[in-house]
């Protein structure tokens, strides 16, 4: 069990918990996340925003009946973590893009912020798209060299891939879908990632219910993704 | 861990009754990760095919009150593959290695099992009852006339133990079970998932692909321990009971009703290790009360 430090209202249905946890976790890989015992019976997979080796941040949006049971947590109270899961994003230089919608612009900033200090020269531009209030946008400031903000339209529609080297991607699968098809009639050479959020129920890859059917057979999200390769999924 | 706990069952040895249940484990790879597996009874392997089955398309799980649905769709490398990569290990451990089978039609019954009579097993779970797929599967186990067919079938090339695990959605579970104890099963596990749906308000259309889907976990226990009542006082074979076990009391309610081992499997998306508190909850209840083997209270009720 771990400690809520923080838990706070961000913008809309979209919430910030801060849980003690001396667990290395890296951008793109998850925790399933419970605080109750039995019901209900699935814990929920919510991805790494930032951590900093003692505590871990959480951005979660309230979709259910147990983000909405999150809301109610208060600092001090107990919250049973499990993970770090899955493969996370993989290590890139150059000019790369991170694309981010909705709660999929969550594991963005650990994302920036490890590739920034990976890899100083390199240049990571991100772009956040929402369809309601724009949060925490300062924050992705300071991890990036640029950001851009869309709300209410198509974060695709502010990106030219090829300026880019590598894109990572997070968000609903339509946009990630978009932003694939983009690179392709652009002839973008940048190689492409993106982070698939499926419905879990085990997270440690035994049960195959989160399996992505993709160009190189079948991945389960939980265990061989949630990260990956952009051909493979919408190719 | 004393000798309390260990049950045979059709003549394989369990140091303790509790095994995990096909489809929630895979091949026990990601869960020994978690906890040294060997502390179980036993391990059902994930249901497989003759042929490797890519699954159902769509939202595959599903969560209600208390429960959880899924229509994953025998997803499985198949046969071989698992044998090539699984079986070896899976035998090598100490625990008893349960392989569940299902199929698309008898001929796939009939060469998967006659691949895997090969090879060693402990107990060959021939499944009739997965309700996720189009074609076979739980369409064999709804009649008893039509799972007395294939079990005749499957049982005349069978050469390991054969444990016939049946639907909840049978016309006549008793019926059922006594056909596939007539035809030579060895033992019966019971039960499946119940058939169900779920619809999606918004969109007007059944959330599943597959339009209906398979309920598991808590929600079902109490109707599965009223059919392993049935079916363990209705033959004289082994039962395994299955159905929401989520604490060592409900596998303790299943011993009573009269099954020999039990089986979890929603339960373990609780927690990983929730079957190692049901083996220790189930010692210490003996012990308690003074119970010097668990066959001593199998069936009282």
């Amino acid at each position: 069990m771990a400690v809520i430090l923080q838990n706070r209202l961000v913008a809309d249905d979209f919430w910030m918990m801060q849980v003690e946890a001396d667990t290395a976790a890296a951008g793109g890989q998850f925790y399933m996340l419970r605080a109750w015992e039995q019901y209900p019976v699935l814990s929920r997979p919510i991805s790494v925003f930032d951590t900093d080796g003692k505590t871990v941040r959480f951005l979660y949006k309230v979709v259910g009946q147990g983000t909405e049971h999150f809301t109610t947590l208060k600092p001090g109270d107990q919250i049973k973590l499990d993970g770090p899961h899955g493969n996370g994003f993989p290590d890139a230089q150059g000019n790369i893009a991170l694309v981010g919608g909705g709660v999929g612009i969550a594991p963005l900033y650990l994302l920036a912020k490890e590739l920034k200090k990976r890899h100083p020269d390199s240049t990571v531009d991100i772009y956040l798209g929402f369809s309601g209030q724009p949060m925490l946008v300062e924050e992705y400031e300071k991890t990036a060299d640029r950001v851009t903000v869309n709300v209410g339209g198509f974060v695709t529609d502010d990106i030219d891939p090829i300026q880019y080297d590598v894109i990572m991607t997070c968000g609903p699968e339509i946009m990630m879908k978009v932003l694939y098809k983009k690179c392709v009639d652009t002839s973008a050479k940048a190689k492409v990632y993106v982070s698939m959020e499926n419905r879990m129920a085990c997270g440690i890859g035994a049960c195959l219910v989160c399996t992505c059917k993709t160009k190189s057979g079948n991945k389960r999200a939980c265990k061989d993704g949630p990260v990956m390769e952009g051909w493979e999924v919408f190719g | 861990m004393s000798k309390r706990l260990e049950t045979v069952f059709a003549g394989v040895t369990f140091k303790n009754p509790v095994a995990l249940a096909s489809g929630t484990c895979g091949f026990g790879k990601e869960f020994n990760e978690y906890f040294d597996i060997q502390k179980l009874g036993g391990l059902c392997s994930k249901g497989l095919t003759l042929h490797p089955c890519p699954g159902n398309d769509g939202i595959r799980v599903w969560e209600t009150p208390s429960g959880v649905m899924n229509s994953v769709g025998m997803e499985n490398p198949g046969i071989q593959h698992f044998i090539d990569c699984d079986l070896e290990r899976m035998n090598a451990l100490d625990l008893v290695n349960i392989v569940n089978m299902g199929g698309h039609s008898e001929e796939d019954y009939l060469e998967g099992v006659a691949l895997l009579n090969q090879y060693p097993l402990d107990l060959l779970e021939l499944n009739i009852s997965c309700p996720n797929t189009k074609a076979g599967c739980m369409s064999f186990g709804l009649q008893a006339e039509v799972a007395r067919d294939i079990v005749r079938k499957v049982r005349a090339v069978c050469k390991h133990k054969l444990v016939v695990k049946l639907s909840p959605n049978a016309e006549n579970i008793t019926a059922l079970a006594r056909a596939c104890e007539e035809e030579g099963a060895d033992g019966l596990s019971l039960t499946n998932t119940y058939q169900a749906m779920a619809i999606d308000i918004k969109k007007r259309k059944p959330v599943f692909e597959n339009l209906y889907a398979g309920l598991s976990g808590p929600a079902i226990k109490p109707i599965s321990l009223r059919m392993v009542h049935q079916v363990a006082h209705t033959v004289s074979i082994p039962v395994m009971g299955i159905g929401g076990i989520a604490t060592w009391q409900d596998a303790i309610e299943f011993i009573m009703a009269g099954a020999s081992v039990v089986q979890i499997g929603a339960a373990n998306f609780m927690d990983p290790r929730l079957c190692l508190d049901v083996i220790d909850g189930m010692e210490k209840f003996l012990e308690d009360n003074h119970i010097e083997t668990i066959s001593e209270i199998r069936g009282i009720v």
